[in-house]
């Protein structure tokens, strides 16, 4: 029961952070592309400024409660996934450095490097965290303690002995990356005006195409790397649902953008992420790290679950931080509701 | 060079790094709410000016300290899976609680503080600032209760499969050491935002502008810095060394220098440790002080490393001593400079002395060596343990991660983190060169904001 409930608390951290960082790394993204004047880049860059740290603290906290609750698979995935997640830190670093410096120097060809750094930065993130979603559905050769170390690539098959790039895990970066710029582009919509937000629906309409293709190909994919992603759904055929929900948030992503509603097709594209990540995370259940090798000796649940007074003490303050948590988040977004305002800060 | 040794390199050299931003991030949250509520109770904009100032330094000094801090967390299992396995039901917990409890607080409020002033109310603004200092404070308490459990082991059992878990949530994070080292290492917090603060203020008077602005920080940097480095020194500071002495023995005594247990020991101010022959080589020693500081009489007996087998020494034993040494005696400088600064500011003549502007405009990199040194003798002092007395830094690093692999990464960070230090540099002497007067309209509708 615990165990559980321990898993899908971890779990809806990690859709609050996709979910959240996830447009402001699709900003990133696209403002690369969408943005003509300084006037628009600022803007645009306005619209995430009061939240994106804030947002990037989800993956703290999920990284946390991922600690205490699990520490074996913390243990084990940190170190086993060395490399990718070094670099993931670079560009993190990076991103965050990029966005705060190109507010204070005003010199062209320097913020012009800043914001191609922020903006290739995001858009290899949001590929790093497809890519690393699709390593944890695929699995990784665990040795007999429960760890491993995968190289950055080996011959890109996701057989036994897969390197962190291969042709599935490339699926997954690439459907974070159309999915979270997707995402931005919603959120762009929502939040600045004139000729930048009509640019800004203009490009769902296509990246929401190949988003969708992509999205049936790595349903397809994922029952091929691993056919026991699909035992949790035939044992309990109601979960059929989930796959059902990614349908239906697609289509009301397109409606409503169509429409002009952008709220409303920004918070479809909310749960077509919240879809995709519990569909994920239901394929897997119980099982939280599957070993290439040999699936008697995947990472489960039970075997990684911390002792019963850790758990119990744990959802105790966790349950009271995260509600004032959420409401922080409320508050500010309720702030700063509306068009983004360029000049709204001291700052 | 082993594994171990790049692995423990690789957290020291993150950590150091990303702890020149937080400690100032921490002293300055608490010196602009006093900024805030001057500016809030006498509604005068030069305060309101003066603390956007502030708030501008501390988004930048923010901004580097949250982008060198999600690599700490992160490293626990990169680096040091092993340990993060058996303690991560411990640890873990504050480290998680960490960003659940101050950092969704202080990022929501920081966001509302520097974009929102034109949405909320003064009054609203105000409680900003609070937040965002209790926000920061927070976060200092459950880093502190983390480290506290390592050096000081408490409320835990030992699972058949060698795992820890918690016995008493409370005691864990009421655990003495790590009050003890809170008090101590936030009064270093608010130090070095208080020197940092009067250096700004000196430098501007010296330069002869923005006077107005320039007293006002060297009042707050002043009348800050005098109660924070004598608390610093007395009482933070004397009790953590006393709970040292009793808890780490063999630490206290690599700290001092003291090879040899003695009655009535002398303190060492100066020398060098002799690994070899041990003893230290050309002391400068003052008699019986050590036995009072640390007993209270000059006639107690203070364990020498000869009571302890030598694979309980701290491991880096000359590192450990300097790093005492240095933060101690910049400790005693503190006092002297912000006394004698404190004195000039009553007396009315502190704006006037050049020598003491400068003292101060100088002094302010030394409270930053002081942090650091103080975190190398905590941390080397819990040496050889990564958990004190339960398990060995060379039982904790993670096995899968080759000591090249580690090398790589280390030397990656070592890089970027000398990039970012140049782009702080930049950045930090344009807001003070450019002062806490209103932009111009003209760079206004330019800048980003």
């Amino acid at each position: 029961m615990m165990g559980f409930l321990w898993f899908w608390l971890v779990a809806v951290m990690i859709v609050g952070y996709v979910v959240l960082d996830g447009f402001d790394l699709g900003v990133g993204v696209l403002h690369l592309f969408l943005v003509r004047t300084e006037a628009e880049r600022s803007a645009t860059l306005a619209s995430i400024g009061p939240v994106w740290d804030g947002n990037e603290v989800w993956l703290l906290a999920g990284g946390g409660t991922l600690y205490f609750a699990f520490p074996l698979l913390y243990a084990s995935a940190f170190s086993g996934f060395y490399l990718p997640l070094m670099i993931v830190l670079w560009l993190l670093i990076l991103r965050g450095v990029s966005l705060e410096l190109r507010n204070h120097i005003d010199v062209g060809v320097w913020r012009a490097l800043l914001d191609g750094v922020f903006g290739f930065a995001s858009a290899l993130l949001t590929i790093f965290y497809g890519a690393a979603l699709a390593n944890v559905l695929r699995g990784v050769p665990l040795n007999a303690d429960g760890y491993f170390f995968l190289p950055l690539w080996t011959n890109w098959q996701p057989g036994v002995l897969p390197g962190i790039l291969d042709w599935y895990t490339v699926i997954g970066g690439l459907v974070a990356l159309v999915a979270l710029t997707l995402h931005g582009a919603l959120w762009l919509s929502l939040k600045v005006s004139g000729d930048l937000e009509q640019r800004a629906r203009n490009v769902v309409s296509p990246l929401w195409l190949i988003l969708v293709a992509l999205t049936v190909v790595s349903l397809f994919a994922t029952i091929a790397v691993r056919p026991a992603s699909l035992d949790n759904y035939f044992h309990y055929p109601v979960t059929f649902i989930v796959p059902v929900g990614v349908i239906a948030s697609l289509a009301a992503i397109q409606l409503w953008n169509r429409n002009r509603q952008p709220l409303k097709a920004f918070l479809a594209s909310c749960l077509y992420l919240f879809f995709m990540l519990a569909g994920a995370c239901w394929g897997l259940y119980p099982v939280l790290l599957p070993d290439s090798t040999r699936a008697a000796n995947d990472i489960t649940l039970t075997r990684a679950i911390s002792g019963p007074h850790t758990l119990a003490v744990g959802l105790a303050w966790w349950l009271v931080g995260m509600a004032l948590a959420v409401g922080y988040v409320v508050f500010v977004y309720s702030r700063f509701k509306g068009k983004a305002d360029a000049h709204a800060g001291s700052h | 060079m082993t594994a171990e040794i790049i692995h423990r390199l690789h957290f020291a050299f993150t950590i150091t790094f990303h702890y020149l931003f937080p400690q100032l991030t921490m002293g300055l949250a608490l010196l602009i709410v006093v900024l805030k509520t001057v500016a809030l109770r006498t509604g005068s904009e030069t305060w309101d000016r003066a603390a956007r100032f502030w708030g501008r330094i501390f988004a930048i000094n923010f901004v580097f300290g949250v982008v060198t801090g999600i690599p700490m967390e992160f490293e626990f299992g990169t680096n040091w899976a092993r340990f993060s396995r058996l303690s991560g039901g411990v640890i873990g917990q504050p480290l998680a609680m960490e960003g659940v409890f101050s950092f969704f607080l202080e990022s929501a409020f920081l966001g509302l503080f520097l974009y929102g002033e034109r949405r909320i109310s003064k009054l609203m603004h105000w409680f900003s600032a609070v937040m965002v200092f209790l926000g920061s404070w927070i976060s200092g308490f459950f880093i502190i209760v983390t480290d506290a459990w390592m050096q000081h082991p408490v409320s835990y059992t030992r699972m058949p499969d060698g795992h820890f878990e918690v016995i008493s949530f409370w005691q864990l994070l009421m655990n003495p050491w790590g009050l003890l080292q809170y008090m101590h290492n936030m009064t270093g917090a608010v130090v070095t935002g208080s020197f940092v603060m009067a250096a700004v203020g000196a430098f501007y008077l010296l330069e002869g502008r923005r006077e107005d602005y320039a007293r006002i920080f060297l009042k707050v940097g002043v009348i800050a810095g005098v109660i924070s480095s004598i608390l610093i020194i007395f009482p933070t500071g004397d009790l953590a060394g006393k709970y040292v002495a009793q808890y780490q023995p063999a630490a206290i005594a690599a700290m001092e220098g003291l090879f040899r247990t003695e009655t009535g020991a002398g303190i060492v101010l100066m020398g060098q440790p002799n690994e070899e022959t041990g003893q230290i080589d050309n002391p400068i020693v003052v008699n019986d002080v050590l036995s009072f500081l640390i007993y209270g009489t000059t006639k107690a007996e203070v364990k020498g490393l000869d009571q302890f087998p030598q694979d309980q020494w701290p491991t880096a034993l000359p590192l450990l001593f300097y790093a005492y040494h240095i933060m101690a005696g910049l400790g005693t400088w503190f006092v002297l400079l912000m006394v004698v600064a404190a004195l000039l500011l009553w007396r009315g003549r502190l704006f006037t002395s050049r020598w003491a502007l400068w003292a101060l405009l100088l002094s302010f990199p030394l409270p930053y060596i002081a942090n650091t040194a103080g975190w190398m003798t905590a941390e080397l002092g819990r040496q050889p343990w990564l958990i004190y007395g339960l398990m060995r830094t060379s039982e904790g690093f993670s096995s899968t991660v080759s000591a090249s692999n580690g090398l790589f990464t280390l030397i990656g960070f070592m890089g970027l983190y000398a990039l970012l230090g140049l782009l702080f540099t930049v950045l930090i002497y344009r807001e003070i060169d450019h002062g806490p007067e209103p932009k111009q309209p003209a760079t206004e509708s330019v800048a980003a904001d």
